[in-house]
């Protein structure tokens, strides 16, 4: 550290970042964790399917598994693009 | 009874075979009876670190495959006579290694009448690092202070606590132990590292140990002398405390705090 650093404003602190990034990505990663690994690939063909009639936006359908007592509840979620977001359904 | 550690990270580089060697040599200078496993088939590596890479004739899949007996396969230590290691095969085929082999050869070393088996498990998540943590009553997570380390480690306490014999009999959880390496405490301080708290508070586990980032540790593995050994190096005095810690002693973190400068080396410069 030379003299013109001394005066220097201190820079970012990158350890925070990488603390509020860690515990974001963990979090959903645990989150995720003990669910089936098909889900991601039955959450893709289900938006695929969903799109064939509705403009819907990739982020609008959740799918998860949530674990009640000894059986496991599939929940899905699919929020419909307001009123005109129709699409096209097969007369084009 | 034989306890079983696995020494773990999911991200390679991390430092777990340095670990798995000082642990190893630290239990054993105990006067423990400790066989150290290197799992990582094709990528045989602990053999150096130990200093034994010239005395491997037989290795972990010899054994499995009834090629040779276990006592032919275990490299006596040079320097601690309870010390012992397996090497890895060389062999390409990932197949090599199988559970029942495994768990064949973990039981040939409970006969034995080892109080440890430190398993130094490969980098990734595939065979060889599931089944060197399948049979762990311990782990120690080595993680360096860094986003891709502990994400992955974090990724390992959830096979922990998921796929592991343990796991899978409800027979209690895996001990979870968190081991930081390559620890830079002056970075911590301005800021560039994550600290201790905040790893752990991300991992959620107990800390058994920090080992400061240390030019000893280059210095051993050069000259194949595991780390604990060398008593000038700061990372070799952190090895010691975290077998203490493993062996249920309480001993406070040392090595953690930056080196102050004064007001002079910092305005002109260190």
């Amino acid at each position: 550290m030379g003299i013109l650093d001394f005066f220097k404003a201190r820079p970012k602190n990158t350890a925070n970042v990488a603390k509020e990034r860690l515990r974001i990505i963990v979090a959903q990663e645990r989150a995720q964790r003990g669910s089936p690994d098909y889900l991601p690939l039955l959450r893709r063909e289900i938006l695929e399917v969903i799109k064939k009639y509705v403009n819907v936006d990739p982020d609008a359908v959740l799918i998860n598994v949530e674990r009640d007592g000894d059986h496991e509840v599939l929940e899905l979620s699919v929020a419909l693009p307001e009123k005109g977001g129709l699409a096209a359904t097969g007369e084009n | 009874m034989t306890e079983i550690i696995v020494v773990t990270s999911g991200k390679g580089g991390v430092g777990k075979t340095t670990t798995s060697a000082s642990l190893s040599v630290g239990l054993a200078k105990r006067g423990k009876k400790v066989a150290v496993i290197d799992f990582d088939v094709g990528l045989r590596n602990l053999d150096l670190i130990m200093g034994c890479e010239r005395r491997v004739v037989y290795d972990f899949v010899n054994v499995i495959n009834g090629e040779c007996t276990l006592k032919q396969a275990l490299i006596k230590d040079k320097r601690h006579d309870s010390l012992f290691v397996l090497a890895a095969s060389q062999t390409r085929d990932k197949e090599a290694l199988t559970k029942e082999g495994v768990e064949g050869v973990l039981n040939g070393l409970r006969d034995e009448g080892f109080d440890y088996v430190v398993c130094d498990s490969p980098a990734g998540i595939e065979k060889g690092a599931a089944l060197a943590m399948y049979f762990a009553d311990r782990a120690v997570v080595v993680v360096n202070p860094e986003v891709s380390s502990v994400r992955d480690s974090d990724r390992i306490l959830g096979l922990l606590a998921s796929k592991t014999r343990r796991a899978e009999l409800g027979n209690g959880a895996v001990e979870q132990h968190l081991l930081l390496t390559r620890y830079n405490p002056n970075r911590v301080e301005s800021g560039d590292m994550m600290s201790i708290k905040d790893v752990q508070e991300i991992l959620g586990i107990d800390v058994v140990g920090v080992i400061p980032e240390s030019e000893g540790v280059l210095a051993a593995s050069n000259a194949g002398i595991p780390v604990i050994l060398d008593e000038t190096s700061q990372a070799g005095h952190a090895y010691e405390d975290a077998v203490a810690r493993l062996l249920g002693e309480e001993r406070p973190l040392r090595f953690i705090d930056a080196t102050r400068k004064g007001l002079i080396a910092r305005i002109f410069g260190s």
